[in-house]
């Protein structure tokens, strides 16, 4: 079984952090990638066109009901959470915050996982709340994996040591490691290749 | 299946590969759904469903059962408790020219057509608690031809519309619309569109006038006719491709020949069955144009 998808969750810091990793993907990178990154209600498309052209693989903000493609990143528009559908595409909602965010990675990390159970990796990055720790959990529940951002590397450090302390994480990486780790996911099954179970 | 249109339950299909623990709940999502349907004729079965599951645990949590079964069981018998489930259901997030940017288009773009009518008809639907339609009511005034104007506006949430038709607001939200106002090309001073008072703010009646609130369930109830204009913000995006494909269908219908259709700032045409019916006016802002295409499906 091949993983088949990547969701990132970030806050405080995470221009920054997201500028290294995505950069780092190459082009034919075959998972798709969604992405909470806490913001302003009112930012604009900006982050999207920005990451897009600093990065070989395509950046752009989810639209509602938008397919999920291999090699792009899909970043959550300001105001909605973004959910994944059975298909696999995308819907929105702006029902009100979840963890004082909309977007949230809970929601974006719970309906993930709904859809692809153990075929999803989950990564929380630097930020100075606790929102994807309960998702990163239920990613983890249903056989998929966990990536935290090393807390002392992190611009902000409570989110990754909320997501540690709400569930056991496969890796604890530095920001430089991560985009690497996912090239290497992307090609082969961490429970099956190393029989373990996390 | 490409054309959901035939399968009035594609939306709460098992999707391929799912282990049985997520059928069991699939069926008991189902299973409630369908006995909503059964006995209070609301159809939840095409609603997007990861946003749907989260609306449904909420309604789970505030009755403090556990199993979406029991939750049907007190459902079919008790309405009062239908009725705050429906509540939880509707989403009602909402304000005064919400996205100013797209009432500016408004004033830059559809405008300019719709003054040169001698009548104008439009369709606000799913207007939550009015906010909206105000502004819509607002920015016709300030274009000087509301007089001439129609507006219908829909909910199937009764108490919203409630809300809505009452058009009294806290006085704090208005101060935080005004900014909304000015970034929306507002022209005069937004104070003078409401009477304050005890911290309230009744929006005044020459907005009201030219506007009727009504109940209308985009799922289930059929086409208003001869519209100029429809507004549909932040609804479809909790319906699934079958049922955004039908009610867009409806708009369609409700829709004269060059009518105006206006989305969601993230919502758009571009997944749907309907987009060689409609031509971008305002691609950014979401604003459509029937332009009477044949139906291509």
């Amino acid at each position: 079984m091949r993983y088949e998808a990547v969701v990132i969750g970030v806050s405080a810091g995470g221009i920054e952090a997201l500028k290294v990793i995505l950069p780092a993907l190459p082009a034919a990178f075959p998972l798709p990638v969604a992405i909470v990154q806490h913001r302003n209600r009112r930012s604009d498309g900006f982050l999207a066109s920005y990451l897009d052209h600093i990065s070989a693989i395509a950046v752009r903000e989810a639209e509602d009901k938008e397919p999920l493609l291999p090699g792009h990143a899909y970043l959550a528009p300001a105001g909605y959470h973004l959910l994944v559908e059975a298909g696999p595409s995308f819907s929105l909602s702006n029902e009100g915050h979840v963890n004082y965010s909309c977007p949230s990675v809970d929601v974006l990390f719970e309906s993930a996982a709904d859809v692809f159970g153990a075929s999803l990796i989950g990564i929380v990055l630097t930020g100075a709340n606790a929102d994807g720790a309960r998702g990163l959990k239920d990613i983890k529940d249903k056989g998929g994996i966990a990536i935290v951002q090393n807390p002392e590397s992190a611009q902000a450090p409570a989110m990754p040591q909320a997501a540690l302390a709400a569930t056991r994480a496969d890796f604890v990486a530095g920001l430089e490691q991560i985009a690497p780790l996912l090239v290497r996911l992307s090609s082969v099954n961490f429970r099956e290749a190393y029989g373990t179970n996390g | 299946m490409k054309n959901g249109l035939q399968n009035p339950r594609a939306g709460y299909e098992a999707p391929a590969g799912v282990t049985h623990g997520k059928d069991a709940e699939q069926a008991e999502i189902y299973t409630l759904l369908s006995g909503i349907e059964q006995r209070y004729g609301y159809d939840f079965t095409h609603y997007s469903p990861a946003s749907l599951k989260r609306r449904l645990e909420r309604a789970l949590a505030q009755t403090g059962l556990t199993r979406f079964t029991d939750l049907l069981a007190r459902l079919l018998r008790d309405e009062a408790c239908f009725d705050a489930f429906l509540e939880t259901m509707s989403v009602t997030v909402t304000e005064m020219f919400r996205d100013p940017a797209f009432y500016r288009a408004v004033r830059e773009h559809v405008v300019p057509v719709l003054r040169t009518y001698p009548f104008v008809k439009i369709w606000h639907a799913g207007c939550a608690t009015g906010e909206e339609v105000y502004s819509m009511a607002l920015l016709l005034h300030e274009e000087a031809f509301l007089d001439r104007v129609r507006i219908y506006a829909t909910d199937f949430n009764k108490h919203s519309l409630d809300t809505a038709a009452e058009g009294v607001y806290s006085a704090r939200q208005m101060a935080a619309y005004e900014a909304n106002y000015r970034e929306a090309g507002g022209k005069g001073d937004f104070s003078e569109y409401y009477s304050p008072g005890y911290g309230r703010a009744k929006i005044k009646d020459f907005l009201k006038e030219r506007t009727t609130f009504s109940y209308h369930n985009l799922v289930t109830d059929g086409v208003f006719g001869e519209m100029n204009l429809i507004c549909c913000r932040n609804v479809l995006i909790y319906f699934d491709k079958t049922l955004q494909d039908s009610v867009l269908y409806k708009f369609s219908e409700s829709l004269r020949h060059g009518g105006f259709l206006c989305l969601g700032n993230k919502e758009s045409l571009n997944f749907t069955a309907v987009k060689p019916l409609f031509a971008a006016v305002d691609k950014k802002e979401r604003i459509y144009r029937k332009c009477g295409a044949p139906y291509a499906v």
